[in-house]
This record gives structure tokens, sequence and C-alpha cells, in this order.
């Protein structure tokens, strides 16, 4: 059955969903919820609750100004967004233009039916321009958009979900979540519930540790004999780390699926309670990077997230649109990460060591920050600090050679299948591949003690990802000889030995 | 200066630079005297440790005066060829940046109070890749503008979106 497809486009400026209306004031509501917080213990102290109240209602109502003001339209050329109450601003992108479609929902969308669209553009995305979003369209206006933006054409719908013109590349093993603990994303959760604590009690003046259950777990603690207590709190970090780790892991990558379409489209759909669909379209897919964490790697996993242009780099949620395939063990990060740009081996290909001169750097560098480090820690023991102090100082000097020689052995690059392979870093161990012909220019930086060895950062600018991949401590050589190869004409030109650019007669 | 095969981009910035850079490097020293001076003012005469200080500060900002724009100017270098971008700047750390014009996307020219004096103008070229702009520091207007002509009409030549 052919589905009547959702108009999309038309010259008329429509409205969000309506059904977004009760969506606003419960997100804006929960974002303002520590203030609110505040004011109402504040208010209750003096057994008073309007201004709680009413602190409350304005930020609803604020809210919902959003989607009164908020104006969209689809032509053929181009999809523009109007917004703003006091300063009305209008988005225009070029349909041209757009180079990847994410589309999501949280849980109040997924309860109304609703979708949040976030259509990226190749440009100046890191400082959020050129990037529209669309927060409250109906799921299947959301679908048939990202379809007709994308040039899928027109898509039974109704089948899209499921086969036919899509194969698929991984989905989620449930094997994986054991890797889950490793990733530390929990460490995150327990900084932000802290802040939140503080926060609250910041703006209410009510001591929380004083009363309730806290109280109770610090007067059980205080009655523990010292070391005892120390394995019980490190214990319970432990736990509650792993514990919030498992959880936000399969919050995110629930339903994982990496399906490629007819027309090369590659689509990431993930979630447990906030689903979400990122398209990337073929060629805005220029490369893969595989990301080890320390204790990921030990236990021999890897993350691996996709270089596109069009796709923001971020920490946390932004980070969330690149994501390619979720911790997992090494090998298939590797496999799926090859399915991806078209079964290159580039990804676990040989590199090319960097030499004495990068090796003599690295643990240089960590030798140095070792010293320094220690000489504080041990700066604090003598103002006072406990003894324990000295045995971190003694780890940290310890530890400095190893992660230096461990730094140098990460370091590697290589020319393989038309794609620039490059990889460093110990604590997060990274190995990007990205397209040749994705790479615009070169920075080739050089600090005095690189030059004094005759070695060289260079970094490919490109408009995918983190807007640049560098290429640590290279002989400059090597660095010329990279350079040249992927860029013959840009480098050539410049080359010792050519003639200058004639200057015009005014310069 | 760099002994990299890659020879050094071949013009230098304007004359009027060296100048530029010693008068406004030199506000901030002033700056810097006028503070030891209120501060010197304050406490209850010019004691030892005040002097040293007072030296200290006068060695630093001489010698700054005297080798930083001789150095920056020496290392500042900038070339246009038909299809490239090439620049050099940076001091303890040294950068090269090489783009194609065919992936500029905008060029911009900045001129703050001080450069409208000396007759100075910075030129911003930037790319699809938001680590990569590259910047011409102190050019004469005139060549700026030319510059920043040329560049705009030769990258519309090249088409494409830039990425």
């Amino acid at each position: 059955m052919t589905l009547a497809r959702p108009k999309v486009e038309d010259a008329t400026w429509h409205r969000l969903s309506p059904r977004m209306l009760p969506v606003h004031p419960v997100i804006e509501v929960g974002k303002a919820l520590p203030a609110l917080v505040g004011i109402f213990l504040a208010g209750s102290s003096q057994g008073n609750h309007i201004w709680g109240l009413a602190a409350t209602a304005v930020v609803a109502g604020v809210s919902l100004t959003r989607w009164f003001t908020t104006r969209l339209r689809i032509t053929p050329e181009n999809v523009q967004l109007r917004h703003g109450l006091l300063r009305r601003k209008t988005i225009t992108t070029a349909r041209s233009r757009i180079r990847t479609v994410d589309v999501s929902s949280h849980v109040l969308h997924r309860v109304l039916g609703l979708a949040r669209v976030v259509i990226g553009t190749g440009t100046n995305d890191r400082k959020g321009e050129g990037r529209l979003v669309l927060d409250g369209l109906t799921l299947p206006t959301a679908a048939a958009l990202r379809d007709d933006l994308l040039h899928r054409g027109l898509v039974d719908l109704a089948k899209s979900d499921t086969h036919s013109d899509e194969r698929e590349l991984a989905r989620l093993d449930r094997q994986w979540i054991r890797y889950a603990p490793f990733t530390l994303s929990g460490v995150l959760t327990g900084l932000v519930i802290w802040g939140l604590y503080w926060r609250i009690e910041g703006e209410s003046g009510v001591n929380l540790a004083r009363s309730g259950p806290l109280r109770a777990v610090s007067d059980w603690l205080g009655g523990l004999p010292t070391a005892t207590a120390v394995v019980v709190v490190v214990a319970g970090l432990v736990a509650f780390v792993a514990i919030t780790s498992t959880a936000g892991y399969i919050l995110a990558f629930w339903n994982f699926r990496l399906v490629r379409h007819d027309g090369g489209t590659l689509q990431v759909t993930r979630g447990l309670l906030t689903t979400r669909a990122t398209s990337i379209e073929r060629r805005r897919l220029v490369g893969v990077q595989l990301s080890e964490p320390l204790l990921l790697r030990a236990v021999g996993a890897a993350r691996a997230t996709v270089v596109a242009t069009g796709l923001r780099t971020g920490r946390g949620a932004e980070r969330g649109g690149e994501v390619l395939l979720p911790p997992a063990p090494l090998h298939d990060a590797r496999t799926v990460a090859a399915l991806a740009l078209d079964g290159t081996s580039a990804i676990a290909g040989e590199l090319r060591a960097h030499g004495p001169a990068a090796r003599q750097r690295r643990l240089t560098r960590s030798l140095v920050g070792a010293v320094i480090l220690g000489a504080a820690v041990v700066g604090a023991e003598l103002l006072g600090g406990p003894l324990w102090l000295l045995g971190i100082a003694a780890a940290i000097l310890l530890a400095a050679v190893p992660l230096g020689q461990d730094r140098y052995r990460n370091l590697g690059h290589a020319l393989i299948d038309g794609r620039l392979v490059t990889s460093h870093g110990s604590l997060v161990r990274r190995r990007t591949v990205l397209a040749e012909e994705a790479v615009i220019g070169w920075n080739l930086r050089r600090t005095w003690f690189q030059r004094r060895l005759g070695i060289a950062t260079l970094v490919a600018t490109t408009a995918a990802g983190r807007q640049g991949y560098g290429v640590w401590d290279v002989p400059v050589d090597e660095a010329l000889a990279l350079a040249t190869t992927v860029t013959p004409q840009l480098l050539s030109q410049f080359q010792a030995g050519s003639p200058r650019a004639r200057p015009t007669t005014s310069w | 200066m760099i002994d990299l095969e890659l020879r050094a981009p071949a013009h230098l910035v304007s004359r009027r630079a060296r100048l530029y850079w010693t008068v406004r490097a030199l506000i901030g020293w002033i700056v810097v005297a006028v503070v030891e001076l209120a501060i010197l003012a304050g406490a209850d005469g010019p004691g030892p440790v005040t002097a040293t200080i007072a030296v200290v500060t006068g060695v630093l900002a001489l010698a700054h005066l005297l080798v930083m724009p001789q150095w920056r100017f020496r290392v500042h270098r900038w070339e246009i060829t038909d299809t490239a971008v090439y620049t050099q700047s940076g001091w303890f750390t040294q950068e090269r940046r090489l783009a194609p014009i065919a992936r500029i996307q905008t060029v911009d020219t900045q001129r703050g109070p001080f450069e409208q004096v000396f007759g100075l103008s910075n030129v911003t070229v930037t790319t699809a890749s938001a680590k990569g702009p590259l910047k011409i520091h102190a050019l004469d207007v005139g060549v700026a503008d030319h510059t920043v002509a040329w560049l705009t009409e030769r990258a519309q030549l090249s088409g494409g979106d830039g990425t």
C-alpha cells in the first residue's frame, strides 16, 4: 500500500504541530527546576508558595510563546524557519546544501507521536549556524521530510522502516553491554547529580546533608574505622559508576541498527526512551574514527564514529549524531567501519611510525608533565596533606615512562586506498580515516622544540567532523611527502626551488 | 629560518607594520607602568623590591619593543598564487597554512582604530573548515583591498560549495 505522503512542500508558512503545546512547558519547567525548587523551598520557610507558583507559571507561559512565534516553510529550493518573539529571525537553508538529517524523539515526543528534526549543512556548523532545528513535526511528516531532503525519492513510508531497499550493516549485540561500565559515562551522571545537589542547596539555603537518608549514611560511615570507610566509599562509587554507565549505554544504544539504503545513505537508529535516527548522505560520509579510551582498550573494545560534513562534533548529547557503532569489540568496530567506507582496509592497515625524534618528544612531554604534577602533589604533602599523597606522586612518576612509550607507539600515519589514516593518543587512542578528497588544506605547525627535532604537526583541514585531523610529530620531510601526495598541485608550487608568484603590480 | 623544503611565502607584510606593532606594544607597557607607579605612590616610598620590579619591567619592555616587531616582521609572510593562499605566522610556535582558492568560502578585511591610523588592514580567508582560516595581518590598505577583490573573483570562478 502506498501511504498518502504527507505534503511537506508548498509555499505557505506552517506552524509546528500543535501537539507541541504541552511539551514546551514541561521541558522548560524541567530545565528551570533547580531554580524553581529553590524558590519553593525559600517560600515554604515563610509558609508562602505564591512566588514559586508564579515563577513556574511565568516559565511555562514564556515557553509557549515559542510555538506561537515559530513558522516553517519548505519550498522546492529552501527550508525556512522563522522564529523569535522580540527579535524575529528567519533562517533559510538551501536544499542543495543539506548534508544530514537527524530525527529524534524523546519520551514526550513519542507519547504524542512527534519528532525533532535537525538539518545539518556543511558551513560553519561548529558555531551552530547553518543548522536548522525543527522541534515538533509529526512523525510521518518528519520521515517524509527526511526522505525528501536526502533525495531518496518517493519511498513507501509504511515499509521504509523495515526492509526492501536497505541492507543492515550492524545491530546491537547484547553482549556488548558488558563493555558499558568501562565507558565511565556514569562519572558524568555522578557529576551532574552532584552539581544539581549543590545548586539546590545553594539556591534554597537548605543543608540537605543534615536531613534524611544522607545523614543516616554519613553517620553510619562515621562510625566505621577509617580504612573500612574508605573501602566502602570507593566500592560504592565504583558500583554507582558501573550501574549508571550501563543504564546510560542501554538508554542510548538500545535497538541500535546501522543500515545502508539503496541510494547509499547510511542510517543509524537507536535509543530506548529517546529514539534517534540519523541519516547521512553517502557523499557526505568522508571518514570514520575509532576511539579507544584506556579502559575500553584494556578490555579490547572501541567505539566508532563517523566523520561527515554537516554533522556537529561535540560532547554529550551533541555527539549523538555521529555514532557509527556503540562501544563494541575492536574487531566488530573495524568490520563495521570498513563496511561503512565501502570495504576499505584503511581502518586496520599498517601505519608508519614517526621515528626517534617523535619518541623523544613524547617521553619528554610525559616526564615533564609528571614531574610538575608530582611536585605539586609533594608540595601539597609538605603543606600538611596526608601521607598517602606521596604514594600518588610516586605513582604519577612511575606511570610517566610507560605513558610516553605508549603515546609514541600509537603515533602513526599512512595513505591507504586514497584515504589518510592517522593515529595518536594513549589515554584515548584515536585512529581516523579521512578521504583524501575531503582534505581542504594544511596547517603545518612547529613549536620551538619541534623545530629543533626536525618534526612537525601536520593538520589536514576539512569541513567534516572535528574540522581538522592531525598527524603528530612527524618528520618534516615525511609531512611534506604526505601533503604532496594528497594535494599535489597545492604543495608543488611552494616547494623549495619553484618560482615565486610574481607580485602583481600593486603588491 | 625553517629548514622545510617548503619555502617561505614570498611577501612580507606592510613596512608600517613594525611601527604599528611597536606603538601597540608600547601602549600596553605604558598601562603596566602606570599601574606600577600607582602602587608605588600608594606605598611609603621606593623600597628595594619595588625598585627591582620597576627595573625588570623596564628591561623586559625595552627588549620586547626592540625585538618583537622585527621578529614578527620577518616571520609573518604571505603569498597568493593563481590557485592557492599560503601564510606563515607565529613566534614560539610557527605555523604555515595552505588552502586552495577553489575551496575559499569567505574573504574579509578587518581594521581596528589603530590600524586605520597606520593605514593597515587584516585579511582573513576562510574555508569550509573551522580549523583553517588563513589570516594575513597588517597589510597596506591598498594591497588588502586588491587581494580581497582578486580572491573573491577567483573563488567565484571556481564554483562548487567548497566542502
